[in-house]
């Protein structure tokens, strides 16, 4: 996924002058073909987040889409305040990019699980969150953002590279991607790189249909309920805490929304935060603290 | 009497009104950088060639009064400060004309100011970039983590403005953290340095005019309040609102 994300950046580079990467130093094996292909657009701004989201502020302000690019909570908490008054405030054509969604980094403990990052991109008005989940999603989300510079989130799996063969025409934030599509009455709903997870609750869930959203935020939560209100059974995924999470986010749709008599049962898979302090591979943590 | 004197006249009297109007806090933090202000907004902000940051947002005060003599915005709109529902927040704010960057939390203004020296070096631009910070505001990390990206790229377009009032929020710097000597901290991360009188306009216009192969660091030795005696380097006035006899007595003051 870091791979592909890296193609695409250099393809849109080349037709577009205004894309420039700003790296916290990180990215070793991944960034370089950018690099090597546009030296005057390619910064690494140190072991320094705070300056480096300042910095894409700044030449955001000048007409620059900028994407900066770092591991797990780097790119996001140590500059938590720069993303809001800098980046969302102020409108910014601004691409926070942080490689190891959920527990990608599972063995590297605590500092590198990334596993409150929705609670707190979400919180931001204009930021998009984007959390693709397959490679076809990754390009779609990418090109949406191309086209419609803004402050935005993409949260990458370290090592999914997840093809799919369904064909995604367009993508818009709050829209649903569906990958089975039966008209059951129930139905999961995931987002970002918890696909395989997804894949292996259905075998369990036969009479479940499921869909991911790719793109999401505060300003598309309104537009959930016409969709949500089909089903009898809502089941969300996510590989985050439930605290702020996708499935908060989801189930927020529903509240104080006028003269709507639901049925609906609404359940949810997450982390659970008992995982704070173990290590292990992302797949031993998934399935023994919920994504079972 | 010099134009920029004259606006600093000009502007010091609009901050006591305004600030005893509002009730506002800050007065000393804003009549510390009017002669800055002055002679970087009549020699250089009078277009939108040039870039500036307040970083020191709550100085906000000094800035919009400088807006309003500058005709980028009315009397009307100054008198609404610190009001309910009004643009002009008690911290620079973007949503006012002439105000390219919100601040309010210190750290912010120095790193975006690379960013903007940094994209007009891209765009091979002769524009100059202009930060004010305020000495207080070195104790955020940010900025040191700024610095070191500044002159490793030269961002020579980029000069960063000290306010050295020797005040911070609740105690003189001094007590604080130390941060001298504050000279050789500059140039120890590669920055050209100079220290200047931050109420003498001919100092600030030479200083401001002085190229650079580094960036450059101008240190403006001010006093905070400046202008008004029973508010001159005091740390009470980085807080304390006016009341109508100190109103009066501050505005007989100001010559």
């Amino acid at each position: 996924m870091r791979k592909l994300f890296i193609e695409e950046l250099i393809k849109q580079a080349e037709k577009n002058k205004k894309i420039i990467l700003i790296v916290g130093d990180l990215g070793y094996g991944v960034i370089e073909p950018f690099k090597k292909k546009f030296p005057e657009r390619f910064y690494n701004a140190g072991v320094a987040e705070q300056s480096m989201v300042g910095l894409a502020s700044g030449l955001a302000l000048k007409g620059f889409h900028v994407f900066i690019y770092s591991i797990a909570n780097f790119s996001t908490f140590r500059c938590a305040e720069q993303i809001r008054n800098d980046i969302d405030y102020h409108k910014l054509a601004v691409t926070v990019v942080s490689v190891g969604s959920g527990l990608s980094y599972g063995n590297l403990g605590y500092s590198h699980h990334c596993i409150q990052d929705y609670s707190l991109l979400r919180s931001f008005p204009n930021t998009i969150i984007a959390a693709p989940s397959n490679n076809q999603e990754l390009i779609i989300t990418m090109n949406y953002l191309f086209k419609n510079p803004q402050p935005s989130y993409l949260r990458l799996d370290k090592s999914l590279d997840l093809n799919c063969e369904k064909k995604i025409s367009s993508i818009t934030p709050g829209k649903w991607i569906f990958y089975k599509n039966n008209k059951n009455k129930n139905i999961i709903i995931s987002t970002g790189s918890v696909m395989k997870n997804c894949k292996k609750i259905l075998k369990s869930k036969r009479n479940y249909d499921w869909a991911t959203i790719p793109m999401w935020s505060m300003k598309s939560k309104k537009s959930q309920l016409k969709k949500i209100k089909k089903y009898n059974n809502i089941l969300s995924v996510e590989n985050h805490l439930q605290d702020g999470g996708f499935g908060s986010w989801l189930n927020e749709s529903l509240i104080q929304q006028k003269s709507v008599n639901l049925n609906i049962f609404f359940r949810s898979k997450f982390l659970n935060s008992k995982v704070i302090g173990k290590v292990g591979s992302e797949d031993y943590l998934n399935k023994k603290y919920g994504l079972k | 009497m010099t134009i920029y004197k004259s606006l600093s006249l000009k502007v010091r009297k609009s901050i006591l009104k305004i600030a005893y109007l509002s009730q506002a806090s800050h007065i000393g933090s804003s009549l510390s950088i009017v002669d800055i202000l002055s002679v970087l907004y009549i020699k250089y902000l009078k277009s939108k060639k040039n870039s500036f940051i307040l970083s020191k947002g709550h100085g906000c005060l000094a800035q919009y009064c400088i807006l309003k003599e500058m005709g980028f915005i009315s009397e009307k709109i100054l008198k609404t400060f610190g009001k309910n529902n009004t643009i002009l927040m008690s911290h620079a704010s973007h949503k006012v004309p002439g105000i390219e960057f919100s601040t309010g939390s210190l750290g912010h203004g120095l790193p975006v100011s690379a960013g903007i020296a940094l994209a007009n070096k891209i765009n091979k631009s002769k524009s100059r970039v202009f930060v004010l910070l305020s000495d207080g505001e070195l104790n955020e990390g940010s900025n040191w983590e700024s610095f070191l990206f500044c002159s490793h790229h030269n961002l020579n377009n980029l000069t960063v403005i000290i306010d050295y009032n020797k005040i911070q929020s609740i105690d003189f710097v001094k007590n604080t953290l130390k941060i001298e000597p504050l000279k050789m901290k500059f140039e120890s991360f590669g920055c050209r340095v100079l220290n200047v009188d931050g109420h003498n306009h001919k100092k600030l216009l030479k200083v401001f005019s002085t190229q650079s192969l580094k960036p450059l660091v101008i240190i403006a030795n001010t006093t905070k309040g400046k202008g008004v005696k029973f508010m001159e380097n005091t740390v009470m006035w980085h807080y304390k609102s006016l009341g109508l006899s100190d109103y009066k007595k501050a505005v007989k003051e100001i010559k």
